[in-house]
């Protein structure tokens, strides 16, 4: 391959932009923080952004900044004083993060954090209604919950009833109903729904691009790691959704990796792609670069994530808001959107294998973290069924995505190590036996 | 001692069999310990012998479930709710960093001592909502996830979950085979309504005579209404709440604490017993589910929609259930209020999210409200409490003496 097309401005241009684009937006948040202004927080599962876009409210992502803690690697400030707090050392490390930076005034290695006039929440994780009581207590201001009802038993074990998802979108919908007027209320604005209509346009672009970018990593070689890359590429998915410029940005993506997949160029920098892995939980923040490595030197990209899946806010999914009755169809996105990300962490299994034909999967590297309970509680029995059904390694190693105290990085790479020996050794057996 | 069925009404289903025989129901002391014996017994001879007959089991696990729809169907409700035992099945199947009574609840189902005909759980908690997925695809058996409304602030709160009662009741129906009418709903409601006005006697003696029924004897003997069909469960709080009344036990000088952390993995009776050496436990959250709802559910009406209301609007609070009505730390305070204690003990399972969480708001509320409290953590397979012991002592006899 010449150099000139790997070279090209346009290679890499997702990750530079997507990096650019969030600092931007963070930095829109310091300021408005600096000026004393408050912004609706919002979880990444079901953040009901297009809504709050609407009233022309900046959002903040807690689970957000407090990821970025841990990539900027002083994550353990915060959840020391959090512990200091009476905080176990056992429960989520987003929340404690963002306890002790709301104690601390908001305080955080990107700048500053503005404070919420509103919270909104989803049962999406059970931990955001523990999280939302902090800052009801902290700032007494509307916290809102919408409630999703989920699958109730694996979707490969009983396909829900037409009239269950009639029953379940009318409860989401009179939720969506209610949470107009607090919005309302809260910013000063009265609800316009061609605006909604506008909002909602602009994320069916940013999912046409998203899809299509998941869609090209099926191809060998993969053009972008879905734990490395597809980290950055959520980043800009949960903080820029419903706006034009997360709208262009996912159609560059897209552009970006159709010039990738038609020039064959893989993520990896410096060798070959080897084996062909399904990342499944959330990663290593702490030791996020390195533990990346671990994989990359081996050759090893990952082609899938779940992490993409439950974390995307629906984009991954094929389906589009009508814009010709926005409100009705954003309550089916949302019944939609969080149905599929708690299958994703509940019920992930057959999604797995499918993925694992789809992407012509050699591995799964299963990642269950202390912090997160909704990621990581099924994950050793999905393996079993996984390695039951279908011929691939899998490779389970626990740490953390907060919390320094229990990522070893030398045990990781030990147990990735021998991940790898074995995925060298079986697919030389595989070559031989033809 | 046989107890007595209540006679039913016609549309009630008739329960499969007696499972409640009490050696010597004149004698309290005997009673009780027969209690303890099938509550801690891991075989479960009452759940089994009702099978054995040829009755169904629905096994739902913590915190609360409409068990009048299981009932009404003729079908055994069983509280899923862990047991001390060694896990040898299930540990494999779960990741670290979790409470036991996920892990113990399924190694029941896997080593078949506890063998059910369906199985709800329900998003109480992240842990939780996992269980339905890995019990699936372990059991043969139908698992589910009730999805038990968590915007009880919502208008449409309570007419989604009278339909999600129906969504429920009709798997009920397909597993049993037998259709339910409104009226043997209506039946079960006023079993259950008189089961939960004894159970608020039963806690009223606690409250109001605490040296008369210790937190560990007043547990077995609602424990195990966990464990048999509510109209015995009721014959037996009939007979033993007038045996507690009449007991000839003196006043001590003990401090009087509410009892908090105990909604879902249920502390070692070992633990209570030990705690009760020490204070008077006058409220508690100890299987609170079986208390959820604190009034008489109406038994005319629609029955699912009268249920749906009670669970929303008739309620006790819990970590797990997040209603800006109930601040959870305001609610504590007042059960401490209500129940004139002195003290708190403000415990969590281990490694329970919501429990542990719920730990800090409960002590700042506590600290402001300038009410003692001892935090501590409990596992349900604990047998050493020596430690714990010797700091409540210590805690008790500095609110006595300093």
């Amino acid at each position: 391959m010449s150099t000139a097309v790997i070279d090209s401005p346009i290679v890499g241009r997702g990750a530079r932009d997507g990096g650019r684009l969030f600092r931007d937006w963070f930095s829109g948040l310091s300021e408005l923080a600096e000026a004393g202004g408050r912004a609706a927080y919002v979880f990444v599962m079901g953040s009901m952004a297009e809504l709050v876009q609407t009233f022309d409210m900046p959002v903040v992502f807690p689970e957000i900044n407090s990821l970025q803690t841990a990539v900027r690697r002083v994550s353990d400030k915060y959840l020391s004083l959090a512990e200091d707090h009476g905080f176990s050392p056992d429960v989520c490390g987003y929340l404690k993060a963002d306890y002790a930076l709301q104690v601390l005034g908001g305080e955080h290695p990107m700048g500053r954090v503005p404070k919420p006039s509103v919270a909104i929440l989803t049962n999406a994780c059970n931990t955001y209604f523990k999280w939302a009581e902090i800052w009801e207590r902290m700032y007494d201001v509307p916290t809102v919950a919408i409630d999703v009802p989920g699958s109730r038993e694996a979707p490969n074990v009983r396909t829900p009833s037409p009239a269950d998802l009639e029953r379940d979108r009318r409860y989401v919908a009179h939720q969506i109903d209610e949470l107009i007027p607090v919005l309302e209320k809260v910013s000063g604005k009265k609800f316009d729904i061609d605006r909604l209509r506008e909002v909602l346009g602009r994320t069916n672009e940013m999912g046409r691009g998203w899809r299509r970018v998941l869609e090209l990593n099926r191809g060998t070689p993969a053009v972008f790691d879905a734990m490395m890359e597809g980290t950055i590429f959520l980043g800009v998915a949960n903080a820029l959704r419903g706006t034009q410029a997360g709208a262009d940005y996912f159609t560059e993506l897209a552009e970006e990796m159709e010039y990738k997949r038609e020039h064959g160029i893989s993520p990896l920098v410096d060798q070959e792609e080897k084996h062909r892995l399904a990342f499944v939980g959330v990663p290593c923040y702490p030791i996020f670069r390195r533990f990346y490595e671990l994989f990359s030197e081996w050759g090893g990209v990952f082609a899938s994530s779940t992490y993409m899946w439950f974390a995307s806010g629906g984009l991954n999914l094929d389906f589009e808001y009508d814009l010709d009755r926005p409100l009705e169809s954003l309550a089916e996105g949302v019944l939609l959107n969080v149905t599929k990300a708690m299958d994703a962490m509940l019920f992930h299994d057959q999604a797995l294998i499918q993925a694992i034909d789809d992407f012509n999967l050699d591995g799964v590297v299963y990642h269950p973290i202390k912090s997160c309970r909704t990621v990581s509680t099924s994950l050793a029995d999905s393996r079993r069924v996984v390695l039951e059904q279908r011929d691939v390694l899998a490779l389970y190693i626990e740490s953390d995505m907060m919390d320094k105290r229990v990522v070893s990085e030398a045990q990781l790479k030990n147990r990735i190590d021998a991940f790898f020996e074995g995925l060298d050794s079986r697919k030389l057996r595989l070559e031989r036996s033809g | 001692m046989a107890v007595q069925n209540a006679s039913a009404p016609a549309g009630a289903m008739k329960p499969a069999a007696r499972l409640l025989e009490l050696p010597d129901a004149t004698d309290l002391g005997e009673t009780l310990w027969h209690c303890r014996e099938i509550l801690e017994d891991t075989d479960f001879p009452t759940v089994r012998k009702w099978r054995e007959s040829g009755g169904k089991v629905l096994g739902h696990f913590q915190v609360y479930f409409p068990e009048e729809l299981a009932h009404a169907a003729g079908m055994l409700p069983v509280k899923v709710r862990g047991a001390p035992v060694d896990r040898r099945e299930a540990d494999s199947k779960f990741g670290s960093y979790l409470c036991s009574i996920l892990r113990s609840s399924l190694e029941l189902a896997l080593t078949g001592r506890l063998d059910l005909d369906m199985f709800v759980t329900h998003p109480i908690c992240d842990a939780a909502r996992n269980l339905a997925g890995i019990w699936g695809r372990n059991r043969p058996e139908s698992a589910q996830i009730l999805y038990l409304p968590q915007n009880p602030n919502s208008a449409f709160a309570a007419a989604y979950l009278a339909e999600e009662y129906r969504r429920v009741l009709d798997d009920i129906e397909r597993i049993t085979g037998r259709t339910v009418t409104e009226q043997a709903l209506r039946h079960s409601i006023r079993v259950f309504n008189r089961n939960r006005q004894l159970l608020r006697e039963l806690y009223a003696i606690k409250r109001d005579t605490p040296w008369l029924v210790s937190v560990d004897e007043a547990y077995v003997v609602m424990a195990l209404g966990g464990l048999i069909p509510r109209e015995e469960h009721n014959e037996l709080l009939e007979l033993v709440i007038p045996m507690f009344l009449k007991r000839d036990l003196r006043k001590q000088d003990k401090i009087r604490v509410v009892f908090e952390g105990g909604f879902c993995e249920q502390p070692p009776l070992d633990l209570l017993r030990a705690i009760a050496q020490f204070c008077y436990v006058v409220d508690d959250d100890l299987l609170i589910g079986l208390r959820w709802i604190l009034e008489d559910v109406p038994s005319d009406g629609a029955p699912l929609e009268k249920l749906a209301d009670a669970y929303l609007n008739r309620s006790s609070y819990s970590p797990v259930q997040h209603d800006l009505r109930k601040p959870k730390e305001r609610m504590l305070l007042e059960r401490i209020r209500e129940a004139g204690a002195e003290a708190a003990i403000v415990s969590a399972a281990k490694m329970c999210e919501p429990g542990l969480d719920e730990q800090v708001a409960y002590a700042d509320a506590l600290d402001e409200a300038g009410i003692p409290y001892f935090i501590t953590e409990f596992e349900e397979k604990m047998s050493s409490f020596d430690h714990l012991q010797i700091q409540l002592e210590t805690f008790m006899e500095n609110l006595l003496f300093v």
